[in-house]
């Protein structure tokens, strides 16, 4: 998993009908310090997440066990929302660089 | 697996029901000369890891899932499965470190 950012959300009307009803998040994915790490990327919302928020995603097949496993088409999914940017701990040194 | 160092933990209240009691660790992962090297992840643990160590992070869901929580089929994709005390290679490996 890795940690991220909700930065944005993505409606697409014509998409994958397992896909009805989910929400899509645009997320961006963050180091321990909380600074950008890779490409943004689009994920499904399992927990309830809103823009803004700091999550966790996992990655690949397990991503889609959360919903009807075999025909949800999703390799991205929100599966934790972080209490608060307080309770991402890490050692003093490694905070927004 | 990779090698990662452990710089951390993350609380998360609200998650899929899977990571009911998981402990989810920050993890960075190192070379063989305890280099910082790609992006920083989330896994969870299962051989009671704590922060600083060196740890064999498993980065398959099937797995780690089974790892973390008994069985698999749950949206997690990465599990800490031990803690390393030493690595020792060869001598012509330990001069390209």
């Amino acid at each position: 998993m890795q940690l991220a950012r909700v930065i944005g959300t993505v409606v697409a009307t014509v998409k994958n009908d397992s896909l009805e009803g989910r929400k899509l998040l645009i997320i961006q994915s963050l180091d321990a310090g909380l600074l950008p790490q890779g490409t943004p990327l689009v994920a499904l919302d399992a927990v309830g997440a809103g823009v803004g928020e700091l999550v966790f995603w996992c990655r690949g097949k397990e991503a889609s066990f959360p919903f009807r496993r075999e025909d949800t088409p999703t390799d991205c999914t929100i599966v934790g929302i972080v209490d608060s940017e307080r309770h991402v701990t890490t050692p003093g040194s490694r905070r927004r660089r | 697996m990779i090698i990662a160092r452990v710089i951390g933990n993350v609380v998360a209240t609200q998650k899929n029901e899977r990571y009911e009691n998981a402990r989810v660790m920050l993890c960075q992962p190192v070379d063989l000369a305890g280099r910082e090297t790609g992006a920083t992840l989330i896994a969870l643990d299962t051989v009671d890891a704590g922060v600083g160590d060196l740890v064999m992070i498993v980065q398959e869901g099937w797995g780690a899932s089974t790892a973390a929580t008994g069985e698999p089929g749950a949206a997690i994709d990465s599990a800490i499965v031990g803690v390393v005390d030493d690595i020792d290679l060869l001598p012509e490996e330990q001069r390209t470190r």
